[in-house]
């Protein structure tokens, strides 16, 4: 303690001394490297608030009740009912139909991509396959109304023009290169000891990929998965376009219905008065699919988590 | 050396190695690997002797364009495994292969010993337990992990985890082991086990092992060859090569006036 004090009171040289010019400089850039951080906070913090205020109005008259398990939703309409299942029920239909597309489809072809192709294979199939991202979505609506439900029709001929089975099969196929990307990346980063070690025990490609690869990037492709829920259910012009305006409660994929992303771009293109009910159910609307999207990435978060690669 | 009759379980005959980048790295390489011996392969970094190694079960086949000339004789079969009509894979059912690092599957316990049955097609229950039992026991593991069995394998210590792939390794029968350095990445007292293990599996089988530390290759094996630059110096028996080194290259190495 007393030498602590002696040292205390030494007095410091100018050469040791601390640069308040360069500590000044480096706080700055702190500074403006935190902001930038910061900025995609703001932003959620923003969006957030004009949900929560905006639903809250909707909210005022409407009770969370009767959003919550009426059957009808027909805000715009003289007898009003405000009843949210038969968007969700639209939402989930759809996306249920293009993940039960996309995650077969991009699974198998990140294994093929990560585990079989050559190098030469690789670099010709990879980039055709993210050629499909750049697609945009309103092409795969009119793909969906115009060509995939034109085929369906003549299998089951008692099929709507506008209806959720083509709408989703369209968006599940552009789902797929999302999924078979991030899934790909994910067994690429499995260390090749660990291949080497089972093809070592006599084992083949396929049982490599299956038995080895597969498991050890689960985490990875969970995360691929919720990429690809996510795309589903906020997925808007495809299902604005192919899957029908109509909110029906229903989860026949052979009916249309309008999903929760096709009615918000049905009302936001009306010319409905700010501050009506029907403008703030759309903010109703949205707050539901956020908490979707958000309730579906926590569980992806905790997947990931019970998965985490250990090697 | 108390059995007096010497078997050569597998032979490397010539044997020139080429890399898909045209690399030759090794060059004209002859050893025989006896029957219930341990074979040693030593040499500075870069000498070919994991290259050597990789090549009696075939794993640079893993990697297109890697090139082998030459053979390598695997008895009582008296075949070529570097022949184009030998299937790797078979190879690989008999020869298997402990790596420098634990490499563990992403599995329980019980599963990464099961491995190489569940590959076989093996699905009696029954048997898949006995081996599997028989394996660890055989790999001094059984007595830590028998009440959990179905944990992960990466809740093992480094040290464990080298311990069960001798036993996925051992769980298959296997003729020959290869081992390529399977204890550079241990802790002391985890390598005198594998060096314990090793010395007793050469009663059931043989062992070809890479090592960087001369003292580990004078205390487990029976023979011993030097590499140098992709090239077999000198192979003799282990006390010789140590003692009586009939090449200057070797003398040195062993000495530690060079690598």
């Amino acid at each position: 303690m007393a030498t602590t004090q002696l040292l205390k009171d030494l007095p410091v040289s100018k050469r040791l001394a601390k640069n308040i010019k360069r500590n000044f400089i480096e706080r700055v850039i702190e500074i403006i490297l935190m902001l930038s951080a910061l900025t995609a906070v703001f932003i959620t913090v923003g969006i957030v608030y004009i949900l929560v205020t905006e639903a809250s109005g909707f909210f005022s008259d409407v009770s969370v009740f009767e959003f919550l398990t009426s059957r009808q939703w027909s805000p715009l309409f003289e007898d009003a009912h405000y009843g949210i299942l038969p968007l969700i029920s639209g939402t989930l239909t759809t996306s249920f139909i293009a993940l039960g597309i996309a995650v077969p489809i991009g699974t198998v072809a990140a294994i093929y991509l990560s585990e079989f192709a050559s190098h030469k294979a690789r670099e010709t199939v990879k980039p055709v396959l993210e050629l499909l991202v750049g697609v945009p979505t309103v092409v795969f609506g009119y793909f969906a109304l115009l060509f995939v439900t034109p085929i369906l029709q003549k299998m089951i001929p008692s099929l709507p023009t506008f209806n959720m089975l083509g709408a989703g099969i369209v968006m599940g196929i552009m789902i797929i290169p999302y999924i078979a990307s991030v899934a790909e990346d994910a067994m690429r980063a499995v260390p090749m000891q660990m291949r080497e070690g089972s093809y070592a025990m006599g084992a083949t490609k396929f049982q490599t990929a299956i038995r080895v690869v597969t498991p050890a990037a689960t985490s990875g492709i969970i995360a691929a998965y919720i990429l690809g829920i996510s795309r589903a259910v906020g997925e808007t012009m495809v299902v604005a376009i192919a899957a029908g305006q109509q909110p029906t409660f229903t989860f026949n994929p052979l009916e249309g219905a309008a999903t929760i992303t096709a009615y918000i771009v049905q009302v936001a293109m009306g010319d409905l008065p700010h501050g009506s009910i029907g403008y703030q159910s759309i903010f109703a609307a949205g707050m539901v699919l956020f908490v979707l999207t958000f309730l579906f990435n926590i569980i992806g978060h905790l997947a990931r988590k019970r998965f985490a690669e250990r090697y | 050396m108390a059995q007096n009759k010497l078997n050569i379980k597998a032979e490397a005959k010539n044997l020139n190695f080429f890399y898909a980048d045209g690399t030759k790295a090794l060059k004209d390489v002859s050893l025989p690997v006896y029957e219930n011996k341990i074979t040693a392969l030593i040499g500075p970094s870069g000498c070919g002797k994991s290259t050597f190694l990789r090549c009696f079960n075939r794993m640079h086949d893993l990697y297109p364009g890697n090139r082998y000339e030459g053979q390598i004789l695997l008895h009582p079969d008296n075949t070529n495994v570097l022949a184009k009509g030998v299937d790797p894979i078979e190879v690989r059912m008999r020869i298997s292969m402990v790596f420098q690092k634990p490499n563990p599957f992403p599995k329980s316990i019980y599963e990464n010993v099961a491995y190489g049955l569940r590959v076989r097609g093996e699905r009696s229950k029954s048997a898949v337990d006995d081996k599997v039992e028989e394996a660890l026991k055989g790999a001094s593991l059984w007595n830590e992990v028998k009440d959990r069995l179905q944990d992960l394998a990466f809740n093992l210590s480094g040290g464990q985890q080298q311990r069960l792939c001798i036993a996925r390794a051992l769980a298959t029968d296997p003729e020959i082991m290869l081992f390529d350095e399977p204890t550079s990445a241990l802790d002391p007292i985890a390598t005198v086990n594998i060096e314990e293990l090793m010395s007793g599996l050469k009663s059931k089988l043989s062992i070809l092992v890479v090592t960087h530390n001369m003292q580990q290759a004078a205390r487990i094996s029976d023979y011993t060859a030097y590499m140098y630059l992709g090239e077999m110096i000198e192979f003799d028996a282990t006390d010789k090569i140590f003692t009586n080194p009939s090449k200057k290259e070797t003398e040195d190495y062993i000495t530690g006036k060079f690598g």
